[in-house]
């Protein structure tokens, strides 16, 4: 019995005015993997991440999950999809505490009367909540939950964006360039907790232009090139060099890593 | 895409209605401007209709101005210019900072226009080539003369309460204050200033802006000074409004004595309501329709208008009002007063 | 640490940090002065500066001013005189909490209590009828800001501007720039003057209008601070990009932000009527600057996002002890203003400092 991907992109085409984004890109995620997608800038891997994340509608094409066919008109469809995304920006909101931020549009509420008639948000519970997340993914460093995140470092704030995704998350995680503005340390740090959310079960979409990284945590490596797929490599069997070359069209790929 | 073309549409009809309000008059015709301090104030509602309707009557064309607020100098320098450019004949002016007009004002006689200042006199009262106004003195004499009579010989005891308009202190403000505190017997020191007398009856000054709002305001804060207050003179009728409100909260509606200066209607309606106990009555109808006429007659024949005998300016009549005359100080009842009034 | 699965490949130059300091990052303790202690005391808890200011300033006119400024009916007599203002910048504070501002909460208010005074008096509705229309005008008000700068996408600053003056000109065309007067509303509608209307405990005399505005505070406080509405306004003057991406609505609150103002300046104006006693559209002309004063005196930021709703009571408050102290010490109305001038921006630079905080 071969493993179904549990997201599958096939002829995703995307269009602005004379410039084509897209050109029939196709796409695969197995559970519980890491697929990394890597490609030079103008490659087309943005927008490939944006379609299946729900940030923009392909002009033609179709997305699965789980089989189904789906068709985002926002990013909040995908994330109720169970696809969530640690954006680059990280998407935090500086003076609000970690708390508030993990619960950020989803806020929990009180239950019975205060929680319906007077909406009350139940701050315990998602303080709670909050503080068991960041210790299960082994972020004991952050001492007071009701802190700003402006006052984190970067590596922290990093480690609460990608527990948020890992806590509501049931289908897919898609991380965009989570070690870009990291020093070495902290970089560790988040290819940790990568490995602690892939050993959970949730299978990650890593993009990223660090191959150092890439090669360390990736399962699959999906070179994007010319608006589309143009081959996925096993990091155990080539180089990080192969990998580049491919990426910006020095080489072929061999035929077996070819699109399949 | 849509938002820019959005935008660019507003502009454009901005830009065109900006084109066809500025559209000069017709150079045939004698067209004449009113600028007065704001549209707010009914005293200036009411001046504009006299206006327009004495110009329909005699075929002149009028343009009409007014500042945002009372204090707004800015709008009525450019509404003189505007009026320079689109040819006026003549201006009727209500300035709001009466000092600082003049340099406008000495542009638009340069060009050939009759400047004519209504109700508030400038600064020097000759920049205009006339001044059709309230004697605003007489009027604050008036109703002082009034309230020391009314209170006899507990004159010499009283405690007062000076309403003024604004710390910029206009002409009309100083006329009215000074005239009152004339009026009742009070040592003026300079009569060209608020606030500088030492007469240990006046309780204090504080400013209105002219509005109900204001003279509240004003009217709790002088309580506060001194809760004896008998005697409260007011700027205008809403401030005496606003002051009558005060004086309710804190119990004090009767025993004190309110004056005003106005006549506007509901103000003259308040006098008969006992609120305000006597009331100057002025005429900005006949004010801005006098002004009308005089630039006419310039535009014909080039007279130039006359002041009033013994007076620096065109009296236009102030007239005091109130249900309790008392000797020696001329008066009409309200139901008179409210034959007359205006607003 | 926790440890994946099958061992990391880890790149040679990080077995380095093998051996290197396992703290991200260490700072050497400097001695906390006092006023670093204060400094950080009041980071940690900034809505305490207007506070500490209000009280320092009542102490103070009570020792220059003496027994008239100290009084229960004094001071009582400041929450009213400061209960418009007040309530309008519990509206204007909805608004700059999103990084936005309101220009136009003034003009609003008077349009509504001149739309209510003709209804109720001129036309004969009956006061509750006309009171809720009212509401429901500067809640439309509102809302016409909050469209034009979600959808058309105008800054908020010129949004208002511009529907300062529409409002401003509604209002004299409605009014004709006539007042209605207090006899003519006790006849016709006296409901309308009801927050006026005042009670007294042991010398303070209490109007419905102050308790008003404490109430509009208190509800407002609530639902910034313990409903998730509350939250999305914050995160959406915080960073408005953050807040969409993560999942809420901004367009939507922004609206609802500027409607919930709106409102509030209706309810403002039924107060104001029963506050100046007569329905006049000539009053609360610098009510949308004096609004703003309050706010950033009450420690709100202009850029949005921080600071308590409280503050801008608090704000209020101290404008109002200023006045009446200095005028109670025999200060010309010139200076009081020079003062509130020069409060507002010590209070814009205290917030600066306090900001900055090694935590």
């Amino acid at each position: 019995m071969t493993v179904q991907p549990i997201l599958t992109a096939r002829g995703l085409v995307k269009r602005y005015g004379r410039v084509v984004a897209l050109n029939h890109a196709d796409f695969d995620l197995y559970p519980g993997e890491v697929l990394a997608v890597i490609g030079d800038n103008g490659a087309g891997k943005t927008t490939l991440i944006k379609a299946i994340s729900g940030a923009i509608r392909p002009d033609e094409g179709e997305i699965r999950l789980d089989r189904q066919k789906v068709d985002f008109r926002s990013p909040l469809e995908a994330r109720d999809a169970g696809i969530e995304t640690v954006h680059q920006t990280l998407a935090l909101s500086p003076a609000l505490s970690i708390a508030d931020n993990m619960f950020l549009g989803r806020e929990l509420r009180k239950p019975g009367f205060r929680g319906r008639w007077l909406r009350a948000l139940d701050r315990d519970k998602m303080e709670e909540v909050a503080r068991q997340k960041l210790n299960e993914l082994g972020l004991l460093t952050i001492q007071n939950i009701r802190q700003a995140v402006e006052t984190l470092s970067g590596g922290q704030r990093q480690g609460v964006a990608v527990v948020r995704a890992a806590t509501f998350g049931s289908k897919v995680i898609i991380m965009d360039e989570p070690t870009a503005a990291l020093g070495v340390k902290e970089s560790r740090k988040v290819l940790d907790l990568i490995q602690d959310v892939k050993s959970r079960g949730l299978p990650i979409v890593l993009i990223s232009h660090n191959m150092p990284h890439v090669f360390e945590v990736a399962d699959r490596i999906h070179v994007h090139r010319l608006g589309r797929r143009l081959c996925v490599i096993d990091p155990k069997k080539h180089t990080m060099s192969d990998a580049v070359a491919y990426m910006t069209g020095a080489m072929e790929p061999p035929v077996e890593a070819a699109v399949a | 895409m849509k938002k820019t073309v959005l935008k660019a549409g507003a502009l454009a009809f901005a830009g065109a209605t900006m084109l066809a309000l500025s559209a000069p008059a017709s150079a045939q015709e004698v067209s004449a401007c009113l600028i007065t301090k704001t549209d707010i104030n009914p005293f200036f509602v009411k001046m504009k209709e006299g206006a327009s309707a004495k110009a329909e009557e005699l075929g002149v064309e009028l343009s009409t101005y007014a500042g945002k607020i009372d204090g707004d100098h800015e709008t009525q320098v450019q509404a003189i210019e505007s009026c320079i450019a689109s040819g006026a004949k003549g201006i009727l002016l209500t300035a709001s900072d009466t000092k600082a007009i003049v340099p406008a004002v000495k542009k638009a006689r340069d060009a050939g226009i009759l400047v004519i200042a209504l109700d508030t006199p400038l600064e020097p009262i000759d920049s205009a080539d006339a001044t059709f106004a309230t004697d605003n003195f007489k009027a604050g004499e008036l109703i002082g003369q009034w309230a020391a009579k009314t209170l006899g010989d507990e004159a010499a005891n009283a405690k007062i309460a000076l309403l003024d308009l604004a710390p910029s202190q206009p002409s009309v403000d100083v006329l009215r204050n000074q005239g009152f505190l004339q009026g009742f017997g009070i040592d003026l020191k300079d009569e060209k200033m608020i606030g500088d007398e030492d007469d240990p009856r006046i309780v204090g000054n504080d400013v209105t802006s002219g509005n109900e709002e204001g003279g509240r305001k004003a009217m709790e804060n002088l309580l506060q000074k001194d809760p004896d207050i008998n005697v409260v003179y007011t700027i205008n009728e809403p401030a005496a409004a606003g002051a009558y409100e005060a004086l309710k909260s804190f119990g004090k509606e009767e025993g004190v004595l309110v004056v005003s200066v106005d006549g506007g209607c509901p103000g003259v309606q308040n006098v008969k309501e006992g609120i305000i106990g006597a009331t100057s009555q002025q005429y900005p109808l006949l004010m801005a329709s006098m002004g009308i006429e005089a630039i006419k007659k310039y535009a014909d024949s080039g007279e130039l208008p006359e002041p009033s005998p013994g007076l620096d300016f065109f009296n236009t009549g102030v007239t005091l009002v109130t249900d309790q005359p008392v000797e020696g100080v001329e008066s009409i009842d309200s139901e008179e007063g409210l034959e007359r009034c205006w607003g | 640490m926790s440890d994946a699965g099958a061992a990391p490949h880890k790149q040679d130059f990080e077995e380095v940090l093998d051996r290197s300091d396992k703290s991200v990052a260490a700072f050497e303790g400097h001695e906390k002065n006092l006023m670093d202690r204060l400094q950080h005391f009041l980071h940690g808890n900034p809505t305490m500066v207007p506070v500490i200011v209000l009280a320092i300033s009542i102490i103070a006119f009570g020792f220059i001013a003496g027994d008239r400024f100290f009084s229960a009916f004094n001071l009582s007599l400041i929450m009213q005189q400061v209960s418009i203002i007040g309530i309008l910048a519990a509206a204007q504070s909805l608004v700059i909490l999103t990084a936005g501002i309101d220009l136009s909460v003034g003009a609003n208010m008077v349009l509504a209590s001149v739309i209510m005074g003709n209804l109720g008096v001129q036309l004969g509705l009956p006061a509750p009828v006309a009171i809720g229309i009212g509401f429901i005008c500067g809640a439309l008000a509102g809302a016409l800001n909050g469209f034009l700068v979600t959808k058309v996408r105008l800054p908020p600053f010129i949004v208002t501007l511009g529907t300062w003056n529409i409002f401003f000109a509604l209002n004299l065309w409605l009014s004709g720039a006539q007042s209605i007067r207090s006899q003519d509303i006790d006849a016709q509608a006296p409901l309308l003057k009801f927050f006026g209307e005042s009670i007294n405990i042991g010398g303070a005399q209490f109007t419905f209008g102050s308790m008003l505005m404490v109430l509009i505070f208190a509800v407002l406080w609530y639902v910034l601070n313990r409903t998730a509405w509350g939250r999305h306004v914050y995160a959406v003057g915080d960073d408005k990009d953050a807040a969409e991406l993560a999942g809420i609505r901004t367009s939507r609150t922004l609206v609802q932000v500027y409607a919930l103002a709106g409102l509030v300046c209706g309810i403002a104006a039924w107060a104001a009527i029963g506050r100046v006693g007569s329905v006049s559209p000539q009053s609360f002309q610098e009510a949308n600057l004096q609004s703003i004063t309050a706010v950033v005196i009450g420690g709100i930021s202009l850029f949005g996002g921080r600071g308590s709703i409280i503050g801008p009571l608090v704000g209020a408050l101290i404008v109002g002890v200023f006045n009446s102290g200095l005028r109670l010490a025999g200060v010309d109305v010139l200076w009081q203003v020079f003062a509130i001038g020069w409060l507002t921006i010590i209070a814009v630079a205290m917030d600066q400092w306090i900001r900055k905080v090694s935590a």
